[in-house]
């Protein structure tokens, strides 16, 4: 038994044969032609059967991954179509006479430098494009056009990495899983592999590739990222009984999926999923979530090793919004400090953090990286239903200065001929017992409030979550840390305005009929969580009135 | 000969879908088109020069439009820059 660990892209079990993908090797030699004009005809010819094969892969593409993925195979034919490109390889041709698979790959090389040396990496990615197409001309060029897949049956595919159009191409109903070893978490390869819902992980690194062979037994594990090649009986039963759990969960989707969240007696509520980057949409879409009610934008920060820049944000926004297909996403605004940070913050080490400079307080200490991240954020907002959320409020006087900065913010946007989205809601946390009573004050000057039951049960009750001796003294159901939930659900909706729970007790199914009965509209719970909840919803009658 | 200035307002700039889309669009004139940023000019039907270009949401570039039906060109540009850029 052989491990590999890589990074999950697309979470499930498989268990099956490995089926090492070979691509035909595109070695090119340079030979000298005396008949340029035959030459030319045949790389007329390659061009055209690389169009007919691209017009496949599109169609198939368009059918299995939506339009907006298939898009990337109009733009190859379109590429394989360029003058630009085709004058560079037929001058080569009749300029040097040299062969036509010469005059791609080289003309390939120039093209994906210029593209490489741009700063953007939007466009530095698209070097990829033309090696992908250039490599099925060069292929189009040779006689032997099969690509080899011989095994049986369905297979675990190894490569060392998959081009979007290998990864399309591939037949999915005889694929397990795809298991890489390079490629990266944003590749068009991951993105796809996530529409097809076949479970995938990248950078298992080279070594793996050696220490595998066609038809060795293997289990890939894509919520974990990890490759278990000739596992023992334990391993597989372990992954069976993975598969199982997961089989059961499909049933549950397939029950569950595309319901409405109502009780018995017709009372509604949104379930929404928590994420904490944007690779979990997949997950958050698969669970059916009516729409993200809390996206923490620390991941941005945290895995950078500067600032991350307005650009770097927007782009992460609005791809968020625009997955979610104008369903809602709260996003909330930087919560880091003395306990999570960054060096490049270079925060003081603090006696207390959690009663520290943190969040909204650090955001206002510095208002430049507030403003920042606000303008990513509004930028954003005209690509889906964007609702901002600040987080750890404790009074109306900061409250004030967020949504000043907000409506600064806007008007520069305007000055500078920005759009943003007018209806883009601001909502605040209730996660300091301060703001849970003052909260008849704060309903009036938001549009929303979105409950952190972990950190109110924190501060209310005073004990540190982070110290496991204290773990019997920290009741999460307590009943002060109820009574300040429904009492901001009370001045919410004296105020016309929805309120929702983000924290670890939205899941708590033992609760779900009092929340219910306190009126709150919306619980945001992990992806996974969301179905058991919406089956929890739909077996509560309230029309008793008592609680249970 | 005319020509006419636009600032790029799509976020993402002249990427590869609107650029195709260009490249297209200005295929079925009979006018010659052109697009300059900065001090570079490439062909309004070429794909991967106009990917070349870099231009950016809030970059000016100029359009010219040379032979042909100049006016009915220059109507057709101007509609698709301000409906895909």
């Amino acid at each position: 038994m052989n491990k590999f660990a890589g990074r999950g892209v697309c979470g499930g079990v498989a268990v099956g044969r490995i089926s090492v993908f070979r691509r035909r090797d595109v070695q090119v030699k340079r030979i000298r032609v005396e008949d340029t004009a035959a030459e030319l005809l045949r790389l007329s010819a390659a061009k055209e059967a690389a169009l007919s094969q691209l017009r496949e892969i599109y169609e198939k593409a368009l059918t299995e991954v939506g339009e907006a993925n298939a898009a990337i195979f109009e733009i190859h034919m379109m590429m394989v179509e360029d003058e630009d490109y085709n004058d560079a390889i037929t001058e080569m041709i009749k300029g040097q006479s040299v062969n036509a698979e010469y005059a791609v790959a080289v003309t390939a090389d120039n093209f994906a430098q210029m593209f490489s040396a741009m700063e953007d990496a939007y466009m530095q990615a698209r070097a990829a494009d033309v090696r992908d197409i250039s490599n099925r001309i060069i292929k189009c060029l040779g006689q032997d056009m099969s690509e080899q897949h011989t095994a049986d049956g369905s297979v675990i595919i190894c490569a060392d990495d998959l081009a979007p159009s290998e990864t399309v191409s591939l037949d999915k109903d005889r694929v397990l899983a795809f298991v890489t070893a390079y490629g990266s978490l944003n590749s068009h390869t991951a993105i796809l592999a996530r529409s097809m819902n076949i479970p995938a992980m990248i950078g298992l690194g080279e070594e793996f590739l050696s220490a595998i062979n066609d038809g060795d037994m293997a289990i890939a594990d894509g919520s974990t990222g990890e490759l278990t090649v000739c596992p023992d009986e334990e391993a597989l039963a372990a992954a069976r009984e993975k598969q199982r759990a997961e089989s059961d969960k499909k049933a549950l989707l397939q029950k569950l999926k595309g319901k409405d969240n109502v009780t018995i007696d017709g009372r509604r509520i949104d379930i929404f999923a928590n994420i904490g980057s944007a690779d979990a949409i997949g997950s958050v879409l698969l669970n059916d979530a009516g729409g993200i009610g809390l996206f923490r934008s620390e991941f941005l920060y945290l895995e950078n090793s500067d600032y991350p820049t307005e650009e770097q944000q927007f782009t992460v926004y609005r791809r968020v919004l625009e997955s979610m297909a104008g369903r809602r996403v709260v996003i909330r605004t930087l919560d880091i400090g003395a306990d999570k940070q960054a060096d490049y913050f270079g925060l003081d080490k603090e006696e207390n953090p959690a009663l520290g400079l943190r969040a909204i307080r650090l955001c206002l200490t510095r208002p430049e990286i507030f403003r920042t991240q606000l303008r990513a954020l509004y930028r954003a907002s005209v690509f889906g239903e964007l609702c901002i959320m600040f987080p750890m409020i404790a009074s109306t006087e900061e409250l004030s200065e967020i949504l000043d900065i907000c409506a600064d913010v806007r008007k520069e946007l305007s000055a500078a001929g920005m759009e943003y989205a007018e209806d883009t809601q601001l909502g605040i946390m209730i996660e300091t017992p301060a703001a849970a009573l003052i909260s008849d004050r704060l309903a009036p000057m938001v549009d929303f409030f979105s409950v952190g039951t972990n950190d109110l049960t924190q501060y209310t009750l005073a004990v540190d979550r982070q110290n496991p001796r204290l773990e019997r003294f920290c009741d999460t159901h307590h009943e002060a840390v109820l009574r300040l939930i429904e009492m901001s659900a009370e001045n919410a909706h004296d105020n016309g305005k929805w309120i929702g729970i983000c924290g670890e007790l939205a899941a708590d199914t033992a609760l779900t009929e009092r929340f219910l009965r306190m009126g709150i509209d919306e619980l945001s719970v992990s992806p996974s969580y969301v179905l058991k909840l919406r089956d929890k919803v739909r077996s509560l009658d309230l029309s008793g009135g008592g609680e249970t | 000969m005319k020509t006419f200035e636009y600032t790029i307002k799509d976020e993402l700039g002249l990427h590869a879908r609107p650029a195709g889309l260009l490249a297209k669009a200005a295929k079925a004139l009979d006018s010659t088109v052109t697009v300059t940023k900065g001090d570079k000019t490439v062909g309004a039907d070429r794909l991967m020069a106009l990917m070349g270009l870099c231009a950016k949401c809030g970059d000016t570039v100029t359009v010219t439009i040379d032979g042909g039906d100049e006016a009915a060109a220059e109507k057709a540009m101007r509609d698709f820059f301000e409906a895909n850029l």
